[in-house]
């Protein structure tokens, strides 16, 4: 039976893995990231997969993509640095077409930086972090439930698009307890070492033949079914071409795979926006402050609202642009210096106004100080509102 | 007779991206007659390889093969083996992918002795980039980086391997594939970490530039330097009358078989955990 319990994020990061069937670990300790890697440590081997503590993060997700080549739903966790790391092979699983899970608690960087304190500054890493163009999924829980339910859905979504998704959280989200819904550890037992199920192959197995804008079903090494896979740009045999024709071909595919909202569960929520005249736009634990920035920004008497992604990459446009038709203020909060207002001004800034509260010394953004800046960007609030004290 | 092994080729891969005179072809001849002759089936082959010439050799075998990034072959295959152990998993690494970008996951595969062999092409140099040094480019070589020699000592691959815990060490050359086939059949049927070392040669690079002719004259200097070794390898006589285990040393390298220890195995130890559902 699943039932409510007090934990921290990263235990529910664990657990969330577990329950989508995922049976390989492998990771480097970081923090504030270790906690991952000690539950998975504890629990695989009680449910059937396998943890393996590797040398550093680049073999850590090697490894990851080797396990889940023969078949076995793979994650790694890390942060900032180890994150760095990982880009080489992001890129790797990116291009092959490989699903794993990354998951990047984020600490203050840059380098070394401030290890135990919180910041949201890899997010455009997240997105651009390896080199040339490849689609990335990148999803951003706000809270330990759904740190659980996001890294679940992760993982149906990097198979079913077979590509790469990083969970991005901050060491609050990773830290912080609450109580949170996780199934038993017998119920994970009794779903047994999940495989990927490998279909039959009729002739020869092409393993980048797309149809309708998805790759085939990955089948797995092993399985009886002989084929190729490099980081090399290949065509739809896995094998590496350099014929211009199908070297462009295959990379337009590749970087228009992944749909805007890659599971139904991953739409972005709104919170007060219908008649909003300003919103903030905040994710993790910055969207929790936020939150309670836009309902005392309410009762001072400003039309407030909340947009909060689930999905950082790719952004939701629709959404976004959807609400710029009726909102002509966007205040974009973050733990960095503007990552991502920088994509939200390039997706509403010919519509809307967007400004930015930014706060970056180690300590997260209070609903004090992103209420402040509601308020000096909002109109003027009737007189009666406007006397009371900001709480 | 030599036994006709192109049914493990792709043979509609060919022609492959090797240079006239290169050695790396002969290694992969006596490899595939290795696993021809333990009667590996096909569908239990893994290949897995990092970046540099040898490593694209993955792509011509007809097996489940795996062309991964420089240096970390070795860590994907490992992630490989674990997920699926009863694949057979070889990874095909040169001196530059195993010894210098991944010398890193090259000794740890070592300690943990994952179940893996691992053949490293030896021939002293960047083939792929145009010739620079290598790891095991010797102190005075000349390469496009070192133009007037060498100026670093060169890994001892196999003493470094030995000494991170594989539990099968080897060295053999190009020249000599009977005695190559030998070892790696052994290799192949080690359980544990197993790691062959083969001297090939690059004649477009370190041929040209230290002015030792083409393919043919570099196989032959390798028979001048390590011809008494390559006959007692191929007359399988991996041990000395007296015991020991190193068949050979020549300029500073041995060959042979150099090292076999049993340790507990890797992805074994693994599962077996898993099995027991996490009690010690």
């Amino acid at each position: 039976m699943a039932r409510l319990r007090l934990v921290r994020g990263n235990t529910a990061c664990a657990y969330g893995a577990l329950s989508a069937g995922c049976r390989f670990y492998a990771g480097y300790p970081i923090t504030p990231s270790s906690e991952v890697a000690e539950e998975m440590a504890r629990l695989l081997p009680r449910v059937g997969g396998v943890f393996v503590q590797m040398e550093d993060e680049i073999a850590s997700l090697a490894a990851c993509i080797g396990a889940s080549l023969g078949g076995l739903r793979s994650m790694t966790a890390t942060s900032g640095p180890g994150f760095t790391l990982m880009q080489e092979h992001l890129g790797y699983a990116a291009l092959a077409e490989i699903p794993c899970v990354v998951v990047d608690v984020m600490r203050l960087g840059p380098s070394t930086g401030f290890p135990t304190a919180p910041a949201q500054g890899d997010v455009l890493q997240a997105r651009w972090g390896s080199h040339g163009d490849y689609p990335m999924v990148v999803l951003a829980p706000a809270g330990v439930q759904e740190v659980f339910e996001l890294t679940a859905a992760a993982f149906e979504v990097a198979d079913r698009l077979r590509t790469p998704v990083v969970v991005l959280y901050d060491e609050v989200v990773g830290h912080m307890m609450e109580p949170a819904t996780l199934p038993d550890l017998s119920e994970l037992v009794a779903s047994g070492t999940w495989r990927r199920p490998s279909p039959p192959v009729q002739g020869t197995y092409l393993p980048y033949a797309y149809s309708e804008g998805t790759p085939p079903p990955l089948v797995s090494f092993g399985e009886g079914t002989r084929y190729h896979i490099t980081g090399l740009i290949h065509d739809e045999s896995g094998f590496p071409t350099q014929d211009p024709g199908k070297v462009g071909e295959m990379l337009r595919r590749l970087n228009e795979k992944v749909p805007e909202v890659p599971a139904d569960q991953l739409h972005p929520e709104g919170v007060a926006t219908e008649d909003a005249e300003v919103v903030v736009v905040a994710y993790g634990i910055t969207a929790r402050a936020a939150r309670a920035a836009v309902r005392q920004a309410r009762e001072l008497g400003v039309r407030a609202g909340l947009f909060r992604p689930r999905v950082l990459w790719p952004s939701p446009a629709t959404a976004l642009r959807e609400l710029s038709g009726r909102v002509g203020m966007f205040v974009v909060a973050e733990m960095n210096f503007g990552q991502w207002a920088r994509e939200v001004e390039r997706l509403v800034g010919r519509w809307a106004e967007v400004v930015t509260v930014n706060q970056v010394d180690g300590t997260p953004l209070s609903p004090r100080t992103i209420l402040e800046r509601v308020l000096e960007v909002s109109s003027p609030v009737p007189s009666t509102a406007a006397g009371r004290r900001i709480s | 007779m030599i036994p006709d092994v192109r049914g493990y080729l792709r043979e509609n891969r060919m022609p492959h991206i090797l240079c006239p005179g290169c050695g790396h072809g002969i290694v992969l001849g006596a490899l595939l007659r290795a696993v021809h002759a333990l009667g590996i089936p096909q569908d239990r082959l893994a290949v897995v390889a990092g970046i540099g010439c040898s490593s694209r050799l993955a792509g011509y075998v007809d097996a489940c093969t795996l062309h991964t990034t420089h240096g970390r072959a070795l860590a994907f295959a490992a992630g490989l083996k674990l997920a699926r152990p009863e694949l057979v998993v070889i990874v095909l690494t040169g001196d530059g992918d195993g010894l210098s970008i991944g010398g890193n996951h090259l000794i740890h595969a070592a300690r943990r002795n994952v179940d893996l062999t691992c053949i490293l092409f030896n021939n002293a140099v960047y083939g792929m980039t145009g010739g620079q040094v290598a790891p095991t480019t010797q102190p005075g070589w000349v390469a496009s980086t070192a133009p007037y020699g060498h100026p670093e000592p060169a890994f001892d691959g196999c003493a470094l391997v030995q000494g991170a815990g594989g539990t099968f060490v080897a060295r053999s050359m190009a020249y000599d594939p009977r005695g190559l086939q030998a070892i790696l059949t052994e290799a192949l049927e080690h359980r544990g970490f197993s790691y062959v070392e083969v001297l090939t040669d690059c004649p477009v690079y370190f041929g040209r530039y230290n002015r030792l002719g083409e393919g043919p004259e570099l196989l032959w200097s390798q028979k001048a330097r390590f011809g008494e070794v390559g006959q007692m390898l191929r007359d399988k006589r991996f041990v000395t009358p007296d015991g020991t285990a190193p068949a050979g040393r020549v300029e500073g390298l041995r060959f042979g078989i150099l090292h076999r220890a049993e340790r507990p195995e890797f992805t074994h130890v693994c599962w077996s955990q898993v099995r027991r559902g996490g009690d010690p």
